[in-house]
């Protein structure tokens, strides 16, 4: 996987967890995988088709969620429930988001399709027949994991403009 | 939250009522917090757009708030139809992916601005101030594809 695919998610994970936590995030190291990924507690999958073809999951400990959860919401979250799957939807929702708004104005075009819940710890299983990439985030909230899987699914085209690399 | 200078109607300086629409429940309740700190009142909600086209001939709302991605019909869907009808309708588009060509379809469209997610509440408030039609208010830049 190329690495002007996943700067964009990189940039907009660091950009929205900042914004929507309301403090800076540390970015962890970038690791690769060929294994399918395994969610480590509350996660949301989200796929995309088009130019470029693959899925992300947004993943983080029930702990974590819940301390997202009461900060996102403004009111103290203790238990599962229904407010913590929505905010960590909602999270991946910003995040991915804000990551195809970069992609698209360089010129990819695709759709996003809404979040797909993950609380087990099943794989998440993937069609992609390219590696995994994850990267974690330290939160005031906690750690809160990335992982894209992704390719391109058309020729890249001439005229795209390449992603600008995280500053 | 921060207080906010209440927002209110120019015509009768009543509190300004919203319709927010979203197909996030948490995303709704997120709006509705920052309206409550705007003096207003969330007067309907919707979770698609639809739903979004029935509750505005319904409650009648000064502003709505208007997710884009959602089941059934998407939001820019929504606000061509509620235009349609009515002309003076003020929405705002509120959505994660603020690309260009979102951006330009929801404006053309009708609606009056747009705001990526994740919403800082100040940002909105001026927004809203804005398309209140009141002229001092500070309002942030455009994404530059909509001000070119």
């Amino acid at each position: 996987m190329k690495m002007q695919l996943i700067q964009p998610f990189i940039s907009a994970a660091d950009c929205v967890l900042a914004t929507a936590l309301d403090g800076p995030a540390a970015i962890g190291d970038l690791t690769m995988d060929e294994q399918d990924y395994r969610p480590r507690g509350y996660a949301a999958r989200i796929s995309i088709h088009g130019d470029i073809e693959g899925r992300i999951v947004v993943d983080m400990a029930p702990e974590t969620a819940f301390r997202v959860a009461s900060a996102l919401s403004g009111q103290q979250v203790e238990a599962a429930d229904e407010t913590v799957r929505e905010t960590v939807h909602e999270l991946a929702n910003m995040m991915i988001g804000n990551a195809v708004t970069l992609l698209n104005d360089h010129g990819y075009q695709f759709k996003v399709l809404p979040p797909e819940q993950h609380t087990s710890d099943a794989p998440v299983q993937s069609k992609s027949d390219t590696e995994e990439l994850a990267i974690f985030f330290d939160t005031s909230c906690g750690r809160i994991f990335l992982s894209v899987r992704m390719r391109y699914n058309l020729r890249e085209r001439a005229h795209r403009i390449p992603v600008p690399a995280l500053s | 939250m921060k207080p906010f200078t209440p927002l209110t109607r120019k015509n009768d300086n009543q509190h300004v009522r919203y319709l927010v629409v979203d197909d996030s429940v948490f995303a709704r309740k997120n709006l509705g917090r920052m309206i409550e700190s705007f003096g207003g009142e969330v007067a309907g909600e919707a979770g698609d757009g639809c739903t979004a086209i029935t509750e505005y001939a319904r409650v009648k709302p000064d502003i709505v708030l208007m997710d884009v991605t959602m089941p059934q019909m998407e939001g820019i869907e929504a606000v061509e139809r509620i235009v349609r009808q009515n002309p003076d309708a003020r929405i705002v588009m509120v959505s994660s992916v603020g690309y260009q060509d979102n951006i330009l379809a929801a404006l053309q469209k009708g609606a009056r601005h747009f705001v990526q997610k994740p919403v800082k509440p100040d940002v909105l408030y001026e927004i809203i101030r804005y398309v209140l039609n009141d002229d001092t208010a500070n309002v942030p830049a455009a994404p530059a594809e909509v001000r070119s």
